[in-house]
């Protein structure tokens, strides 16, 4: 089970909570733990990654253990503590202004 | 008695203001969509209680809301509120804020560059909904003017786009962004033939189809811009916005980027009617109800000073179709006001005493009951207002 902490705009979307449980199949990556949440909340499809290029939007960034992982490739698997669920994903909006 | 119900478009969200046909107590709500830019929201003329609503982000793009209950409730559409989002086997329902530019079915790649502002050619990248025009005829059917421009249709309320990609053989190589991007901004359906659109695009110019969208022309015969390298080209004019009358859908209204133009023949040619306008750069133009020949603007000082001129919020109507301006100033700010009003931020209503309505960047919602004679405002501390639709309801 994967936690994945969601930017407050998102949360509105889906109509959810903070934090969202998903279930991704091991070994877990960037790439599944999207397709795991999209598939669950369509509504958030072409918010995080575009519809086409599959690309992270230029404005958002990931996060896990203190660590930032938006440059990682969305195919390297996600450290064992997010894997496990002891740790969440967050997606967090750049500070960009107002 | 009639009703009358304004949609309004803002940086931080949309909200929705009704009154009686006296237009004397609004009732407001809102914020919808609290935080996201809402650059647009129509209704369908067929079914007024269908809304439909882009709402965007810099960080989480683009989203299309709909609303089939006159803005109490909304969805983005193929996922209706309380409903599951997904099918039984667990797909999305639609995908309502996938908009996808063609490419060539011969090799996949994109169907055309257009030109950057270095002048150097640049691949198109959606960017957002700039303006959303239901269907004069099906409420299922709305079409879409997005930055980089392109125009998308719906025809199944919003659930699926496509291009209507033969707008881009218009010399798309050729059109380049203004200063607010590169967006299809305005769409005006004929009611007298289903096949004819006309749309304009900054900074393109204008275009018209006469075939449903199977083949574009550009209409930018008369126009001259001196800020571009030849004045007369047949494409690449900073057109701002135009008004069109629905009972005489040849006759078309133009502010453009300097300028504000007539055409009397559907955009096969424009001639300038500034005559005494104090500046004749700004963004909106409207066309009053009842009266075809009766058109609004609002000059701003110039292109690098967006905001009105001499510090006063001044209207200009001209009942001859362009050329005899007056000042209406009545209600209005007559000193230290320095917002601006954007293109889409100014709409009128059908009831018997024309009302007139526009928003300003400074987050006020003006409105004349009586064809522009005076003013006063609805609302005046919203955020910046991008768009102002009004409908006049039964």
């Amino acid at each position: 089970m994967i936690r994945v902490v969601l930017p407050h705009h998102l949360r509105l979307l889906a109509r959810v909570g903070a934090e969202v449980q998903l279930e991704v199949e091991a070994p877990a990556t960037q790439r599944s733990t999207f397709d795991a949440l999209e598939a669950r909340y369509p509504m958030l499809r072409g918010t995080i990654r575009d519809h086409v290029t599959q690309q992270r939007r230029p404005m958002l960034r990931f996060f896990a253990c203190e660590e930032d992982l938006s440059l990682e490739s969305p195919d390297s698997q996600l450290p064992d503590s997010v894997a496990s669920g002891a740790e969440p994903f967050w997606i967090i909006g750049a500070i960009a202004g107002g | 008695m009639s009703n009358v119900r304004v949609l309004v478009g803002t940086r931080k969200g949309a909200f929705i203001l009704t009154s009686d046909g006296k237009r004397q107590k609004w009732d407001i709500s809102g914020p919808h969509f609290a935080g996201w830019e809402i650059y647009h929201l129509k209704g369908s003329p067929v079914d007024p209680n269908r809304l439909y609503a882009s709402q965007s982000s810099g960080w989480f793009g683009q989203i299309i809301q709909r609303s089939d209950d006159g803005g109490k409730t909304w969805h983005q559409p193929g996922t209706p509120a309380g409903e599951p989002t997904t099918t039984p086997e667990g797909m999305p329902k639609a995908e309502s804020n996938k908009f996808v530019y063609d490419t060539s079915p011969e090799t996949g790649k994109p169907l055309t560059t257009h030109q950057w502002f270095d002048g150097t050619q640049h691949p198109w990248e959606f960017k957002r909904v700039w303006h959303l025009e239901p269907s004069l005829r099906d409420p299922d059917i709305v079409y879409a003017g997005v930055e980089d421009a392109a125009l998308f249709r719906s025809t199944d309320g919003g659930k699926n786009w496509h291009e209507l990609a033969a707008l881009r053989d218009a010399q798309g190589s050729k059109w380049s962004p203004g200063a607010g991007g590169m967006g299809l901004h305005t769409i005006l359906l004929d009611r007298t033939n289903p096949q004819r659109i006309y749309i304009a695009i900054s900074a393109a110019g204008a275009f018209r189809t006469d075939d449903g969208g199977r083949t574009w022309k550009p209409i930018n015969r008369g126009l001259h811009s001196q800020y571009i390298p030849n004045p007369t080209a047949e494409v690449g004019h900073c057109v701002h916005h135009i008004a069109m009358h629905p009972s005489r859908p040849k006759v078309l209204f133009m502010q453009k980027h300097w300028d504000v133009m007539r055409s009397d023949d559907a955009g096969e040619s424009w001639h300038e009617v500034s005559g005494n306008l104090p500046t004749d750069f700004g963004f909106p133009i409207e066309v009053h109800a009842h009266e075809p020949e009766t058109i609004y603007v609002v000059p701003i000082k110039s292109d690098s000073e967006h905001y009105v001129h001499d510090g006063t919020l001044r209207v200009f109507r001209s009942c001859a179709g362009g050329n005899e301006w007056e000042p209406l100033t009545r209600g209005l700010p007559q000193e230290n006001c320095y917002v601006n009003v954007l293109r889409d931020a100014m709409s009128v209503d059908s009831l018997d005493k024309c009302g007139v309505y526009f928003g300003t960047t400074g987050g006020q919602v003006y409105l004349s009951a009586d064809a522009g004679d005076n003013w006063a405002p609805i609302v005046r501390d919203l955020p910046a207002v991008l768009s102002v639709e009004v409908q006049t309801l039964p």
